[in-house]
This record gives structure tokens, C-alpha cells and sequence, in this order.
């Protein structure tokens, strides 16, 4: 019987959250379009979200580009297939390994961030304060981190897959003798535009739902400052969570395309 | 609907003089009905302090009058107007008039000291028309607060009572009419509580500004009051000078101002 109950109110529980977030979205896009707009905050958190994340993005891009070429290499190797290195990890990467690791290190960092700082800033009084002072607190704090969040992570990706094809040039260059202009025009070459603007309407889309969630999560904190904690922690598992739901649309709708 | 009208018209009567007006205020939250039919009158000049027990619905009480939270039912009129039929615009102009300062204070972590006090006044530029620098209004609010030196500090710089300090600055800095206190004094130790309050006086006396204070510091009501009420469940249990409330014979009243 509890058990029963238990799944019925997660249940409940699980699409009144949908619905709210949903609400929360619909009242985002509403005020996105609304004067007065807050281009100084937007500005600032674009340097907030695009400098935070740059070390991390850089870091792992690099890492998974070298991982990539050399645990592939062998493979390829006993299949007489090395040469097609540069074609399959450009292709991989830009596709789908960038995007999805580049979002879920983000969400990481973002989603958490926003969480903690609007639930910080609302169990403090501050977004009262605000509101109080004649600011719109979902205007200022919530349309601006999401706007930036949008923004700034497609740039982080096309980064973030730069570097990545670097660090896989440069086992190619070590291992296999292969140069730098080599492998690049190689990726290029195998790189069309039925990759490229499916993968960064993609990735605006990702920071999309990490905006969204950390915003939401942090807007909607209560029980104190255990919500705050709570509210960071949550908002990174609904982002990496729609993400692969985001992810799993994007790639069906652009099959479509693709057949078409 | 015809009581209220007749609540309007009497407002309107004494409009010379009350600047704020409570009638029948009820708020409740799920099952939990904190406030039960508030009324409440503050006027033109006056210190007005509300004393309750925790979770008594003082706070709540103090929301309704900025907009911050509707109420269920009941008439909240600040400085002449009746918040529950303000649309946004109106609303944010009247609270220009008016000075909150926060439990917490509620300094934004982000900004200076400095961005704290000019963040009210880019949504108010009517009322500094003429004036382009903010940095000498921002002066002479931090210089009445005693803390000119730190408009360049962040908040998380400051010690306890110096954000209180500063977060009175703010809510002064754009020459308000009527300051609202939430528990002015809580989380501060005695000496700097005293500071705070004789602050508020001190620029009760500069501005003329009528002031609403909530709290259940005793110290701070004897000072500041020139009139209390208690609140206990949700309703104005008794009401009166400071003197006439701590001699009275009833125990519910008694029980506050034991030490």
C-alpha cells in the first residue's frame, strides 16, 4: 500500500514539476521580449558564464580528443583503417561528443551556479530586496543567466571541439607522423554543413535547458539554506538529465532532415 | 463590496493623516491562517511598533504592505493607495516611497557597497531628475549611517551591524516617506542594537519619515514606540503606549515584556 502511494505522489510530483518548469519557461520567454531590457547584466553574465567555464571546457576538450585517438587507434590499426583517424574523430566529435560533454561539464558548473546563487539570493531576502526597489528580479536575475547561457554555450562547444581535435592532432602527430595541416584538412574535409549547423542549433538549445534549470531550481529555493544546497544539487541532475532528452529530439528531428 | 467602499470612504476622511491602513488583513498559508483580520493605522510622523511571537505573522503582515505577498482578504492602503488594485507601474512608484530594510539586511553579495545604494535609484530617475553623479547622494546616505569609508567593500567585508547600517542607507536613499523595519535589531549584540535604533531615530528626525517597526526585541520597542501593538494569532491582541502595555494585568500581554 505504501509503496503504491509512494509511486503515485512521485508521480504527481514529477509532472506538477514538469508543469512548473514549463510555466517557468513560459514566463521566461515573456519577459525576454519586454522592456526595459538589462543588456549591462547580460553582458556580465556572459563574461560570467563564458569565463567560468572556459578552463574546464579547454581542459576536457583536450582530454577527450587525446582519449579518443588513442584508444580508437589500435582498432583502426588492425583494420588497415588509420588513415580515416582524423575523419572519424572530427565527425565525432563535432556531432555529438563535443556538444553532450561540453553541456554536461556546463551544467555541471552553470546549473549549480545559478542554483546556489538565486537560492542563496532568495532565502537572504535579496530578490525581495530587489523586487522591492523597483527592479524585476525574474527580468534582471533569471531572463539575463538564461539569454547568456544560450548564448555563451555554443561558442564554448565550437571551443571546446577545437581543442579537442588539437589534442587528437597531436597523438596523430607523436604516433602516427601525421602533420598538423594533414590532419585539419583531413577533419575539414570530411566535416560538411549537414554537421556543423545541426550540432550549434543543438548546443544553443543545451544552454538553453542549463540556463533554465539552474534559474529555476534556484528561484524556486526554500527551507532555508539546506534548500540552497539542495537546489544547486538538483538543478545539476534535471540539466544533465534534459539534456540527453534534448539531445535525443535533436537527433531524431535532424535525422529526419537528413532522409529528407 | 459595499463594505469596502465604506472602508474607502472612511481612509479618505483622515487622508491628512494616516499613511498607512489596515483593515480586516487575512493571509494563510495551506491550512496554516497566520494573519486573522489584522487592522492597523499608522500616521503622518509616527513610530509605530508591532510586537509578536515568532511565526505570529508579523513579517507576513509587513509583505502585504510593499506588495511583496497578496493577501487573501482585507485592506491594505499605503500612503493614500490601495495596494491590492495597483497594476505593476503604480506599484513600483509608490514603493519608491517607501524604505524597507530587511531581517538579514539583504545587501546584494555581487555588488559594492556603493552599487548597493545606487541599484534602487536606476528604477527611479524621476525622482533625481536633474542630477547625473549618484556618488553624493550615495555619500551623504552612507555619511548618516556613519560609514562613508566603506563604499567601495563588498558585503561580505562588513560585520553584522554594519550591513544593517548599510542596508538602512539603502533604504533611505531615495528619500522615502515611510520606513518599514522588519525585526531592525535581531542577530545584532546589545551595544550595536542600540547604535541601530538610535540610527533610525536619528533619521526619523532628518527626514520626517513615518516609520512601522517589527520586532520582539523589548529594548528596541521602549526606545522607538510611540504607540504598539501586540499581535497574537493573527490579530491585534491589545494596543497602546509602551508605558500603558508593561503595566498591564493581562498575562498574554505580561508575557512579553518579562525578562
Amino acid at each position: 500500500m505504501d509503496i503504491k502511494f509512494n509511486m503515485v505522489n512521485r508521480t504527481k510530483q514529477f509532472f506538477m514539476e514538469i508543469g512548473d518548469l514549463s510555466y517557468f519557461a513560459a514566463r521566461f520567454f515573456k519577459q525576454a521580449v519586454k522592456p526595459p531590457f538589462e543588456f549591462k547584466e547580460l553582458l556580465r553574465q556572459c563574461y560570467q558564464v563564458g569565463n567560468r567555464s572556459l578552463l574546464l571546457v579547454v581542459t576536457t576538450g583536450f582530454i577527450i580528443g587525446l582519449v579518443l585517438t588513442l584508444q580508437t587507434r589500435p582498432t583502426l590499426i588492425e583494420f588497415g583503417a588509420v588513415s580515416w583517424m582524423p575523419n572519424m574523430v572530427g565527425i565525432s566529435i563535432v556531432r555529438e561528443i563535443g556538444p553532450v560533454i561540453t553541456a554536461l561539464i556546463c551544467s555541471g558548473r552553470i546549473a549549480s551556479g545559478f542554483g546556489a546563487e538565486l537560492g542563496s539570493m532568495k532565502v537572504t531576502e535579496q530578490i525581495d530586496a530587489m523586487e522591492v526597489s523597483g527592479t524585476n528580479p525574474f527580468k534582471y536575475l533569471v531572463v539575463t543567466r538564461i539569454l547568456a547561457a544560450t548564448l555563451m554555450l555554443p561558442l564554448l562547444v565550437i571551443f571546446g571541439d577545437l581543442i579537442a581535435l588539437y589534442g587528437s592532432s597531436l597523438v596523430e602527430y607523436f604516433k602516427g607522423n601525421v602533420s598538423f595541416r594533414l590532419y585539419f584538412n583531413k577533419v575539414f574535409e570530411a566535416l560538411s554543413y549537414g554537421d556543423l549547423i545541426p550540432a550549434t542549433i543543438k548546443s544553443f538549445f543545451f544552454g538553453f535547458v542549463i540556463g533554465l534549470t539552474g534559474c529555476y531550481k534556484g528561484y524556486k529555493t526554500g527551507r532555508g539554506t539546506a534548500g540552497v544546497g539542495i537546489a544547486a544539487n538538483t538543478a545539476v541532475v534535471m540539466a544533465s538529465l534534459l539534456l540527453f532528452v534534448v539531445d535525443f529530439i535533436a537527433v531524431f528531428v535532424s535525422d529526419i532532415f537528413y532522409e529528407l | 463590496m459595499e463594505t469596502k467602499e465604506k472602508i474607502v470612504a472612511g481612509v479618505a476622511e483622515a487622508s491628512g493623516e494616516v499613511v498607512i491602513k489596515i483593515k480586516g488583513l487575512c493571509k494563510s498559508f495551506g491550512d496554516n491562517q497566520v494573519l486573522k483580520g489584522f487592522n492597523m493605522e499608522l500616521r503622518k510622523g509616527e513610530n509605530l511598533v508591532v510586537m509578536g511571537k515568532s511565526g505570529s505573522g508579523k513579517s507576513v503582515m509587513i509583505k502585504c504592505l510593499v506588495g511583496l505577498m497578496s493577501p487573501d482578504s482585507g485592506y491594505v492602503e499605503v500612503l493614500g493607495k490601495d495596494i491590492n488594485n495597483l497594476d505593476q507601474i503604480a506599484l513600483d512608484e509608490l514603493r519608491s516611497d517607501i524604505g524597507f530594510l530587511f531581517q538579514g539586511s539583504a545587501l546584494y553579495d555581487s555588488m559594492t557597497v556603493r552599487e548597493n545604494l545606487e541599484f534602487p535609484m536606476r528604477r527611479h530617475r524621476k525622482k533625481f531628475e536633474g542630477i547625473t553623479d549618484t556618488l553624493p547622494l550615495v555619500r551623504e546616505a552612507l555619511e548618516n549611517v556613519g560609514l562613508a569609508h566603506t563604499m567601495d567593500l563588498m558585503p561580505s567585508e562588513l560585520s553584522g551591524g554594519m550591513k544593517r547600517r548599510v542596508a538602512l542607507a539603502r533604504a533611505i536613499i531615495l528619500k522615502p516617506k515611510l520606513i518599514l523595519y522588519d525585526e531592525p535589531t535581531s542577530g545584532l549584540d546589545p551595544i550595536t542594537s542600540k547604535e541601530i535604533i538610535e540610527l533610525m531615530r536619528s533619521i526619523q528626525k532628518k527626514y520626517g519619515t513615518s516609520a512601522l517597526i517589527i520586532t520582539h526585541d523589548v529594548d528596541c520597542a521602549r526606545v522607538i514606540s510611540e504607540r504598539m501593538i501586540l499581535l497574537v494569532d493573527g490579530t491585534n491582541y491589545a494596543e497602546g503606549t509602551y508605558a500603558e502595555l508593561v503595566t498591564s494585568q493581562d498575562p498574554n500581554v505580561n508575557a512579553f515584556f518579562k525578562k
